[in-house]
């Protein structure tokens, strides 16, 4: 499936100051495919993409771009082989959305910047393609955090590259921009071909769209389908704190209340009804264990009932069954 | 294309303005001469008399300090703005003008102390060497430094220092003085379009040209860095290289400017101001001749304004440009809500 290596690093080191961050990663990216890059705050994944991008000289090893050695790479011919989407916001607000996208074909221009007509089309295309046309003339300043991630990433299309590092390209926004600019880069990825690599901090999504995630923590680099690493508990191994767990059953992330009381939850109702059931009592800190004989719920069609021991009682909605066990264990 | 239309009508109206301003300036002023007698003067074949001694040797390189100045001190605000992103950059940031202040207290404020021979401290050309020195001083260092430092907003604070410091050094010299000395410094700290002679023309406007010639030569970079410096370096721009030659020619036209006629404030943090908010834009293609053009009006009215015509008065050039400038700016703000770069 995967036809051409895009960009390959060899025993790469990466760090300031001479200073690895990691043991050597050996990391690969291919065409037509999405990669996420998935870390804690600190980990290393900025300096990871500034590095694989030659913003910055590696600590040591290799990195090459469609067969070519970076560091041979003269910075107007690196421009045409990788473009970045990053997030520094001095970007300035009075640029319109046309001259940012624009932006992106200044490798390809004259000492002076002038743009030719063919130049003016690609970035027609890319405006087109990002959905984001209809703003052109308005300013950075005068549009949503979405709408300008948007059209910093035409900008890196109208670059044509076969290569786009994006980083943290969903920060700053809202849930709804958040996926439709994921999809949009797995748009881009599919349809033409480019090899896209982004970090993020949302796991959730990145686990639906992503080809491979690329995990990362202080001891290196795991690499794999979003499936393999959740089937070898990697996701589950890395995320797992105090305050949060990954369910590997749902994809999801839980958090961990802790309060040690259990419970068991049993429902001859739709498997709906006891789903959220169970969601409602973790939430009120309840450890839900099929097992648990003294404190029971059963989720039935009309209504709750509740066994504390010998005592039962039956409820009409969840309000009222959380509130009697909160007054009850208390 | 419209963009381009309308852009095209801005700049015909305000190359308008500059011709009238560019005309008044030479006919207005302390002595009143007929419009006639003033384009004769300018001509070629003209008798050499009082009046066209003023023409040609007063106002005339009056004139053209005013609009070499102001379009020097414009674009180096403006590229001292795009390089900081920083809407209160200036062409004095970087502490070019306090290293020129600080030549020229040392020659003026120094001089009476040990025995300097009186035509260097009195004539313009000790002063103006004086200034050079300094600026070049201040120049070096802040280019060392460039070289080295990796972001522009410690280059930021390092030219503020040693301006802080040059400043510093200056008030020593002042309050240890006569006042005399001390008169002649001050006189030069107000500015002044007039100090600069045919001789000294000949220097400055070569300098001041091939400080605009390697402004527009930049814009390229200039607009990259628009998009923030890793986003330059992502689209093929070396910023290191482009950052230098930015300094280059901020310091050549700062430096030009200020040991020629003084510092005069303003001018160069207003006027990119201006044209960003007349132009509605950023990109530098347009901006970076709209401030050449602009500058050169607006100093050209300050001069004009300077000299009260009808009175005998002038006015230091210094406080003429704030008083225009401030109300310019405001405008400006309340027009566009706001002043990005």
């Amino acid at each position: 499936m995967n036809t051409g290596t895009v960009a390959s690093a060899k025993k790469l080191k990466i760090g300031y100051k001479g200073k690895s961050i990691h043991p050597p990663l050996n990391l690969n990216l291919y065409e037509g495919e999405l990669v996420c890059l998935i870390g804690q705050n600190g980990c290393g994944k900025s300096t990871l993409i500034r590095t694989l991008g030659g913003l910055q000289p590696p600590v040591g090893g290799q990195i090459e771009i469609m067969g070519v050695r970076i560091d041979k790479l003269k910075p107007k011919q690196r421009a045409g082989l990788i473009s970045f989407v990053l997030t520094d916001r001095t970007a300035s607000d009075n640029l319109t959305v046309r001259q940012t996208v624009e932006m992106g074909r200044l490798p390809y221009t004259n000492m002076f910047g002038t743009l030719k007509p063919a130049d003016k089309e690609i970035c027609d295309a890319c405006m087109t393609e990002t959905n984001i046309s209809h703003l052109q003339d308005r300013r950075l300043g005068e549009i949503s955090d979405g709408e300008r991630q948007r059209t910093l990433i035409a900008k890196a299309l109208a670059q044509t590259t076969p290569l786009i590092l994006l980083d943290e390209p969903c920060a700053h926004l809202d849930l709804p921009n958040k996926i439709s600019v994921m999809c949009l880069l797995r748009k881009l990825a599919k349809n033409s071909g480019k090899s896209v690599l982004l970090s993020s901090h949302e796991l959730d999504i990145a686990l639906q769209v992503a080809d491979k995630i690329w995990l990362m923590d202080k001891d290196g680099l795991q690499r794999g389908t979003p499936e393999d690493l959740i089937l070898e508990g990697k996701i589950e191994a890395a995320f797992n704190g105090t305050n949060c767990r990954f369910e590997p059953s749902s994809g999801t992330f839980k958090i961990n209340y802790g309060t040690g009381r259990k419970i068991s939850v049993t429902g001859d109702g739709t498997c709906l009804r006891t789903l959220w059931t169970k969601r409602a009592l973790s939430r009120a800190g309840f450890e839900i264990c099929p097992d648990e004989e003294l404190l029971s719920v059963n989720a039935s069609e009309d209504g709750w009932i509740l066994h504390d021991g010998s005592r039962k009682g039956k409820f009409q909605s969840i309000e009222d069954l959380l509130d009697t066990l909160e007054h009850e264990t208390s | 294309m419209k963009e381009n239309g309308k852009n095209a009508i801005k700049f015909a109206v305000i190359a308008l303005v500059f011709a009238i301003a560019a005309m008044a300036d030479l006919l207005l002023g302390s002595v009143d001469i007929p419009a006639s007698q003033v384009l004769e003067s300018i001509g070629l074949r003209h008798e050499a008399s009082t009046i066209s001694n003023i023409i040609v040797n007063f106002r005339l390189p009056k004139a053209l300090t005013a609009i070499l100045c102001g379009a020097g001190l414009s674009v180096a605000g403006l590229l001292m703005q795009t390089l900081f992103h920083n809407p209160l950059a200036g062409p004095y940031v970087l502490g070019i003008s306090s290293g020129a202040s600080l030549g020229v207290a040392v020659l003026v404020l120094a001089a009476g102390e040990i025995a300097l021979p009186a035509f260097i401290v009195q004539s313009g050309l000790g002063t103006v060497l004086a200034a050079i020195i300094g600026a070049i001083a201040v120049m070096a260092v802040v280019l060392g430094t460039s070289a080295r430092i990796k972001d522009s907003v410690t280059l930021l604070v390092v030219g503020m220092m040693f301006g802080s410091l040059a400043a510093s050094v200056v008030n020593v010299l002042q309050s240890i003085s006569n006042p005399d000395s001390l008169k002649v410094f001050v006189v030069w700290t107000m500015g002044s379009l007039s100090s600069v002679s045919w001789d000294l023309m000949y220097i400055m406007a070569p300098l001041t040209l091939i400080g605009i010639i390697l402004a527009l030569l930049l814009q390229k970079p200039l607009n990259a860095l628009l998009l923030g410096e890793t986003h330059a370096a992502g689209l093929g721009i070396a910023v290191r290289r482009s950052r230098v030659w930015i300094i280059v020619a901020t310091c050549i036209l700062a430096g030009a400017c200020t040991a020629f006629t003084g510092p005069v404030s303003f001018i160069g943090v207003a006027v990119p101001h201006i044209a960003r908010g007349i132009f509605r834009s950023s990109d530098h293609r347009v901006i970076l001749p709209a401030c050449i053009l602009c500058g050169a009006t607006l100093l050209l009215v300050c001069d004009i304004i300077s000299q009260l015509p009808g009175t005998g008065y002038t006015l230091p050039i210094n406080s003429v440009s704030a008083l225009v400038g401030v109300p310019i700016i405001l405008w400006v703000i309340f027009k566009n809500k706001s002043l990005a770069a």
